[in-house]
């Protein structure tokens, strides 16, 4: 019964990737380029030196974040449009609580402690949309949207009092607060991305083996014959929501601990959508969400290596084909598979 | 006037396969008109699969079909195609815009055009006249969302007729009707056979083959295994054949009334629910079930059983009253709490309230004793696992595998499945079952029973509602009606097994009985 389902997803990947990059060779030879060529280029400049492997990983950490979010969000049956306000104020929040430490606070308080204020901030964002769910019934969908508008009002707003002067961000968080980098050929990759994969087991653990994690399950898939077994259904709601916010939240963690050390008007930005689409071609399953935010890291970060060569829009093409492709080909594969019994 | 020759709808060497699963092994079948012709055989048999291909809902893998004696291309068949020849089908789950009127309904999708616009006034005659002919009523301009299960049917019936057929499939038509309405719709079933149409009937209910349909074909496992006159044979002969083996259709059971001296377990006291609009679907009800004893509840649909045992689980909040189990106050208890304290519950709804369709076997054994199962290293997948096997054993499930998905299980199965978790649960004491055997094959059904029965035995109470009297009356101690949100009355002991108790239920619940 498990290895009909692998199998399957690794089929969809497989058919996506190489439409993906039939796509793109398309164009790459429109372009009057070498697919092989660029291709050649493109893995090269990532994973073919530990600088290039350091970018991607420092790249694909706050995708890990936000498709972890929203995966989880619609594990419990909800639709998390909002990791990308979610994510701002994390950040916003990290950087305050870093600033406004005692220079000399050890790492071992200080650390903690803006990790999560940045869990907190994107919790508190995230469990709004749900309590209004569970309380009025007012759909997440909508409101995550609207919450991502006043988040990016509310950094402008509070920027305004708390980013430096003739600037844009804020004062810098205190050494004790700072993420370590990898170490990998002066690349941006820091300890984030370590927390990224700790916090990716342990959405795999909750969802797979805990009580609260199986009632979340039941809940997505039928809120009626949850509520029937007992589970609260609308507490389950809220504590989906704010759980993706928190995860959202810690985006900051990368740019702001573990890189700037400061938090910067539009940090991040993008990330939450994309968070959406890593969901989707991780299949909701937390490996999945890894290995798909290094898919698209590592086409981030390629990208730029074959800009001398072709636009570096190329690999937006190859992100967007991928995509559909997911959809599309899960969809027939799903189809295909029939339904079992009359 | 038909001769062996005119069969309207032929089948033969059928197969159809899901996966790895022939749904339809060659299947051969004939339909002739003028006769009501009766599929019958257990959930998952292939009735509805074979009925499906004949439709052109499905393609077959193998087979011919020939429509008024025309052999029909496989690769070519379509709804489209059978309705064009005269093939109407009814499904089981009804598929109409709520927000609709009647007349619009039936013309969708083939909207008759009067000077380039939409002719309603036309059709709407013509339904009018159809409804007539047939006994078939149902106000044409009247929105489909206002209208009754039973009326709905009607349309769905009407719209298949009014696009004119020859052939008539209905797929479980009585699953969701009354009583009154099923002898109702088989009046207007057997006129149509009357008046030259082929009447197809998907079914289950074997005293239905033998009222209404002269042929019967028995299907099992994807094969046609007897074709029998459905007005000499008797319910068992085709209950053999369908499972088979032999059932019993009537499980054995000891004297009727709950053991002396028994203990109360749970006492209602004034119970009031209001309906979302503020009128009491329940209203100063007050019951007692004891321990070892089988309360049945009848009543026609929609009197408040549903919302009665609804609030007696907490899925529905109660506006007055009192609910205890052995002593202890429920009323203020989330589901949780009372599932802890000692309630299982069956629920009307299966798919959308008893199981997950999504999770597996042993996920869905474990829905609502999930804190059991919870250790300190989370969910304890292993113990679930034997649990789970040990369940779905004496809960004869099939497959008995903890890991199948449970959307893949017929319903007689998947009810045994929830049957199985709810009689599980370590601090049951009460059960809580509504319609356990709706749309349950017959093979199930004597498992459920026999489930129910021994539940009483270990000294559970059982609060049984039913639409199925002889259900009721099978299984009862005693049998509470309700009418109107009240108990209108009760049979208890020897009144049950007195000739006539069915007419006398019958009485109370249409609320003629008076207080007794």
């Amino acid at each position: 019964m498990t290895r009909a389902p692998v199998m399957r997803e690794a089929l969809v990947l497989g058919i996506s990737l190489l439409s993906a990059m039939a796509a793109g060779s398309l164009l790459i030879l429109a372009l009057g380029e070498s697919p092989a060529h660029v291709y050649g280029l493109l893995l090269r400049s990532t994973w073919g030196d530990s600088y290039g492997v350091g970018q991607v990983l420092f790249k694909s950490t706050p995708l890990i974040f936000t498709g972890l979010s929203v995966a989880l969000a619609f594990r419990a049956g909800l639709f998390n449009i909002g990791a990308e306000g979610q994510l701002m104020l994390g950040g916003l929040a990290a950087a305050l609580v870093g600033a406004s430490l005692p220079a000399g606070a050890p790492a071992a308080l200080a650390l903690p402690l803006v990790v999560l204020a940045a869990a907190l901030a994107g919790a508190v964002w995230g469990a709004i949309p749900g309590v209004l769910r569970a309380c009025f019934g007012a759909h997440e969908v909508i409101n995550t949207i609207m919450l991502n508008f006043l988040a990016a009002a509310l950094v402008l707003g509070l920027g305004h009092e708390v980013f430096l002067p003739e600037t844009t961000h804020t004062a810098l968080v205190v050494e004790g607060a700072r993420l370590p980098a990898l170490g990998l050929a002066g690349s941006a990759a820091n300890l984030s991305f370590i927390l990224a994969l700790v916090a990716a087991a342990a959405v795999w653990f909750y969802l797979a083996r805990a009580r609260r994690g199986f009632e979340l399950r039941a809940v997505g898939l039928s809120p009626g014959a949850a509520e029937n077994a007992g589970v609260r259904v609308r507490a389950t709601w809220v504590a989906a929501m704010a759980t993706a916010g928190a995860l959202a939240g810690l985006v900051g963690c990368n740019f702001v601990l573990g890189y700037k050390h400061y938090f910067e008007e539009g940090m991040g930005r993008g990330a939450g959508f994309m968070g959406i689409a890593v969901a989707l071609l991780g299949r909701g399953h937390p490996l999945g969400v890894v290995l798909a935010a290094l898919l698209l890291g590592t086409l981030s970060h390629g990208g730029m290596a074959v800009n001398a060569l072709v636009p570096k829009e190329l690999v937006d093409v190859l992100q967007a084909v991928i995509i559909l492709a997911v959809a599309a080909s899960s969809a027939a594969l799903d189809r295909g598979a029939g339904r079992a019994g009359q | 006037m038909s001769t062996t020759d005119d069969a309207v709808l032929a089948l033969s060497g059928v197969s159809r396969a899901f996966g790895a699963v022939l749904a339809n092994d060659r299947v051969d079948l004939r339909v002739t008109r003028g006769h009501v012709h009766a599929l019958v055989g257990e959930n998952g048999a292939g009735k509805s699969t074979l009925m499906r291909v004949a439709y052109g809902e499905l393609r077959a893998d193998g087979g011919e079909i020939r429509l008024k004696g025309e052999l029909i291309p496989r690769e070519r068949h379509s709804p489209r195609e059978a309705i064009r020849r005269g093939v109407g089908m009814v499904h089981q789950h009804f598929m109409l815009v709520p927000t609709l009127s009647v007349v619009e309904n039936v013309v969708l999708g083939r909207e008759p055009l009067r000077r380039g616009l939409l002719d309603l006034a036309g059709p709407a005659g013509a339904l009018r006249e159809l409804s007539r002919r047939f006994g078939l009523e149902v106000e044409p301009r009247a929105r489909v969302e206002e209208l009754s299960v039973g009326e709905r049917q009607r349309v769905e019936i009407l719209r298949v007729l009014w696009q004119g057929c020859d052939v008539l499939i209905l797929d479980e038509p009585t699953a969701v009707l009354a009583p009154a309405e099923v002898r109702r719709l088989f009046g207007v079933l057997a006129d149509m056979a009357a008046s030259g149409l082929a009447v197809v009937l998907i079914t289950h209910k074997l005293d239905e083959v033998c009222a209404l349909a002269e042929r019967v074909t028995v299907m099992r496992q994807g094969r046609v295994v007897d074709e029998l006159d459905g007005r000499v044979v008797s319910a068992a002969t085709i209950a053999r054949a369908m499972v088979g083996r032999e059932v019993l259709l009537r499980v054995e059971r000891g004297p009727r009334g709950a053991p002396p001296g028994a203990a109360t377990l749970l006492r209602v006291d004034g119970l009031r629910v209001t309906r979302g609009e503020g009128t009491d679907a329940v209203s100063d009800l007050s019951l007692v079930v004891k321990a070892g004893e089988i309360v049945g509840l009848a009543g026609v649909e929609g009197n408040g059983q549903r919302e009665l045992v609804e609030a007696l689980v907490g899925l529905r909040p109660q506006a007055a009253g009192s609910i205890s189990l052995a002593g202890r106050e429920l009323s203020r208890l989330g589901v949780g709490e009372r599932l802890a304290a000692g309630l299982g519950h069956v629920p009307e709804d299966r798919l959308a309230r008893g199981l997950v369709l999504d999770f597996s076997l042993e996920e869905n054994l474990a829905l609502g004793r999930q804190g059991e199962f919870c250790g300190w290293f989370g969910l304890d997948r292993r113990r679930l696992r034997v649990e789970a096997i040990r369940l779905l054993a004496e809960g004869d499930v099939r497959p008995a595998e903890p890991l199948a998905c449970a959307r893949a299980l017929s319903g007689g199965n998947q009810q045994k499945v929830v049957m199985a978790r709810e009689l599980s649960r370590p601090a049951a004491r009460v059960l809580l079952c509504a319609q356990p055997t709706r749309g349950v094959d017959i093979g199930a059904i004597e498992h459920i029973h026999r489930g129910i029965l021994a539940a009483r035995g270990r000294g559970v109470g059982v609060l049984l509602a039913s639409a199925d009297l002889p259900e009721l009356l099978a299984l009862s101690d005693r049998v509470l009606v309700m009418f109107k949100g009240r108990v209108a009355g009760q049979l208890a002991g020897a009144e049950l097994d007195a000739p006539g108790a069915a007419e006398r239920l019958g009485e109370l619940m249409t609320g003629a009985g008076g207080a007794t």
